[in-house]
This record gives C-alpha cells, sequence and structure tokens, in this order.
C-alpha cells in the first residue's frame, strides 16, 4: 500500500507530467486561457490516461514483449518495434470509444468537454506517460496509479497556469511578449516551483 | 507544377515568418525536454524534419483516396510506421543517442507539428510541394531547437558539440558555468525571450489585446 502512495505522490509532484516532463505543453500553452476549460480538459486527461496506460500495458507484456508470445507458439517472437504504432492505434481507439460512450450516457460531460476529447489523442502527455509506464516495466496496478496520479499532475499544473492566466490579463506588458511570450515565462517560473520536489523520497 | 517562388516560400516561410514553435505554438514538448545538449537537438532537428518531409508527401499522394471521417487514423498510421523506422535507424547507427532522447524519439508521434502539417497542408495541396512545406516546417522547429541547444551548451557547460570554448573553473579555466541553463525548464525562458525577440522584429506577429 505504502508502495502504491510513494508512487502517486511521485507520479503527481516528483514527476509532474507538464512541468518536470514537459509533455503535453501543446495543449498545456494553448488551451489554458480560462480555469473552466483547462478543468474540463483536465479531468479529460485524467480519464484517458487512467485508462490507456494500463491497457497499452496489459498488451506490451502480453503481445509485443520479446518472448511474450510464448502462450501462442512463438516464444521467439519479438514484436517491441511495433510497440509506437500499437500504443498510439490503441490511445485514438479508446479516445473514440470514450467519446461515444460519452455521448450516450453521460451527454452533459460529453458537452462540457466538448472538443478538448478528440484533441487528447495528439496530446503527449497521454503517450509519455504510456511510453515511460512500459520502459519502467508496472505491472498493472502500479500502471493504474501511475497513470491516474500523472493525469491529476498534469491538471493540477493546467489549473494553476489557467488561474495565473486570468490574473495577468490586466497587466500592462510590452507588444511582443504579450500572449504566447509571457506565457512561456510563467510556465518557466511554475516549473522552478515544481523542482523544489525534486529528490523527495517517499 | 508550381512556380519556383511558391517553392521557395513553402521551403524557408516557416523559419522565421510562420515559425511552428514561436506562431503555431505547436511541438513544444521535445524542444523544451531535449535541448541541454546541442547534439541530441541536431539529431532530433534531422529526425523531425524527415519524419514531417515524408509524412506530407505520403499523405498528400494518398490525400483524394482517404475518406475524411478516418483520415486522423490513417495519418497517425502513416506517421508512425515513419517514426518506427527512424527509431530503427537511431538504435542501430548511433545507439547512444538514442539511449538519451529515449521516449522523446517516439513522441515524434504525437509532436503537433507533423499532425498539424498533415492536416492543414498536406491534405490540400500536391506532393512536391507537401514535402518541401514538411522540410521548411522541420527547418523551423531545427532553428529553434538548434539556437537553444546552442546556448545552453555554450553557457552552461562552456562546450559545444563536446568542445571546450569557455574552459570551466572546475577544469582550471575562468568560465563559471551557468547553473540555471544546466536544468531542464530554462528553456521556457529562452523560447519566451525568442519569441519576444521575434516578435519585435516581426509586429505583425504580436497578439492583439483582449
Amino acid at each position: 500500500m505504502e508502495h502504491y502512495l510513494g508512487l502517486l505522490v511521485r507520479s503527481i509532484f516528483v514527476e509532474n507530467m507538464a512541468l518536470s516532463l514537459f509533455l503535453g505543453m501543446c495543449t498545456f500553452l494553448a488551451v489554458s486561457k480560462k480555469v473552466s476549460t483547462s478543468m474540463g480538459l483536465g479531468v479529460a486527461v485524467i480519464v484517458v490516461l487512467g485508462i490507456s496506460v494500463p491497457v497499452n500495458q496489459i498488451i506490451y507484456t502480453n503481445i509485443l514483449a520479446p518472448g511474450a508470445l510464448t502462450w501462442a507458439g512463438f516464444p521467439d517472437a519479438d514484436l517491441s518495434f511495433l510497440s509506437f504504432l500499437t500504443f498510439i492505434g490503441v490511445i485514438a481507439a479508446l479516445v473514440q470509444i470514450l467519446e461515444m460512450s460519452l455521448d450516450k450516457f453521460f451527454p452533459a460531460l460529453y458537452n462540457a468537454l466538448g472538443i478538448f476529447l478528440p484533441l487528447i489523442t495528439v496530446n503527449c502527455a497521454i503517450f509519455g506517460g504510456v511510453a515511460f509506464a512500459v520502459q519502467r516495466e508496472y505491472n498493472i496496478t502500479e500502471s493504474i496509479v501511475y497513470g491516474v496520479g500523472s493525469g491529476i499532475g498534469w491538471a493540477i499544473a493546467i489549473v494553476l497556469l489557467a488561474a495565473v492566466r486570468e490574473k495577468l490579463k490586466y497587466a500592462d506588458m510590452p507588444d511582443g511578449i504579450r500572449g504566447l511570450g509571457s506565457v512561456f515565462m510563467i510556465a518557466g517560473l511554475m516549473a522552478l516551483g515544481f523542482q523544489s520536489f525534486t529528490g523527495i523520497a517517499i | 507544377m508550381a512556380d519556383i517562388k511558391e517553392m521557395k516560400k513553402a521551403l524557408t516561410g516557416p523559419i522565421v515568418d510562420s515559425n511552428p514553435i514561436a506562431l503555431h505554438v505547436l511541438g513544444i514538448c521535445s524542444a523544451l525536454a531535449i535541448t541541454t545538449k546541442l547534439e541530441t537537438a541536431l539529431v532530433m532537428s534531422l529526425a523531425l524534419t524527415t519524419v514531417t518531409a515524408f509524412s506530407n508527401l505520403f499523405i498528400s499522394l494518398i490525400r483524394n483516396q482517404i475518406p475524411s471521417s478516418v483520415r486522423i487514423i490513417i495519418q497517425m498510421t502513416i506517421i508512425a510506421s515513419l517514426v518506427i523506422v527512424v527509431d530503427q535507424v537511431l538504435k542501430a547507427y548511433s545507439y547512444e543517442i538514442s539511449k538519451q532522447l529515449s521516449v522523446f524519439v517516439g513522441l515524434i508521434i504525437t509532436n503537433c507539428i507533423v499532425m498539424g502539417r498533415a492536416e492543414a497542408y498536406a491534405m490540400k495541396s500536391p506532393p512536391m510541394m507537401s514535402f518541401l512545406d514538411g522540410i521548411g516546417n522541420g527547418l523551423g522547429y531545427s532553428f529553434i531547437l538548434i539556437v537553444i541547444g546552442t546556448i545552453k551548451e555554450l553557457f552552461g557547460f562552456g562546450t559545444i558539440l563536446g568542445f571546450e570554448i569557455l574552459p570551466l573553473v572546475t577544469n582550471g579555466g575562468w568560465y563559471q558555468g551557468n547553473g540555471l541553463l544546466i536544468l531542464p525548464f530554462s528553456s521556457f525562458f529562452l523560447i519566451g525571450g525568442m519569441i519576444w525577440f521575434i516578435r519585435t522584429i516581426r509586429p505583425e506577429q504580436v497578439e492583439p489585446k483582449d
């Protein structure tokens, strides 16, 4: 239990997807104008990461990993070079399924998330989370914890950034740095803050 | 056949005038995380330019056969196959660098520049122009990566591509390395500064007040 709790805290704070590993930056910087929309996107990322990391982990260890096909009579098969293609296919399919089932069963949530769901397919945070979990050889429980944890970390980061940006709307900045330039600076300062979590071991 | 002027525009336009990183906020993840050394930045730029150019070419070749409802999946498949090729080549010929880049080569698949250009340009344009546009956008990305990689390696470690330029104090020289620039997040400040610089010389890119 302690092990999983430590993994959760580590994936939320120490290895924060957005501010320590710089994954999912495109949407992180582009869709953080308002707190409410970034909250919706954050929730969507938590859900997708929480599902796609364990699913991909299961597929990798049972089909793609070297020697994993022993049960089917191919002890020498090594399909690990197909992993990128499989991961992105599984993520795209999962997002599609999630979108359709949300539309059918939870129309309110579907409308709230709107265009963010399809965008998540190309969010590098999802792919990065999957790739890291496979590289570190997590088991099923660990990968669920890791997926949910890194999703929460990403959501916290984007909501914080959106809150700062809302406050900065009235700041009088030089022309060249207004908008994108200032967002980079803010994100840099936030990453500096998150740097203080490094080295914490639980 | 498109004329020479248009081809040149497709090739050189994205370097400063419509830079994918500075103007369109695309492909930032890898720009931040792997620029600590110039060498990795160069390899990454090369890999991304290759993938963008060829994915644009192939998608443009079959653009009239792709049904629009499944186009994202088809684009993804083409891009992912190209990335697998690049990854295998890197593993075969420069294993050390492919170890350093770790998952970031895989992340080229989700790099928004590749997807964005495929969707916005290659789906509508003939193959040759799309190929050039892919190279152009790859160069725009490489430009930012190389500038940042150079600044960080020169002032952080006092070296360029591993050769000593500014002798460090720890090695008996006079230069005290800038510890902040060694840390990955300093690229945020550098990219922010570059955007500021580009927008000062190209005022039409300045965002309107809201």
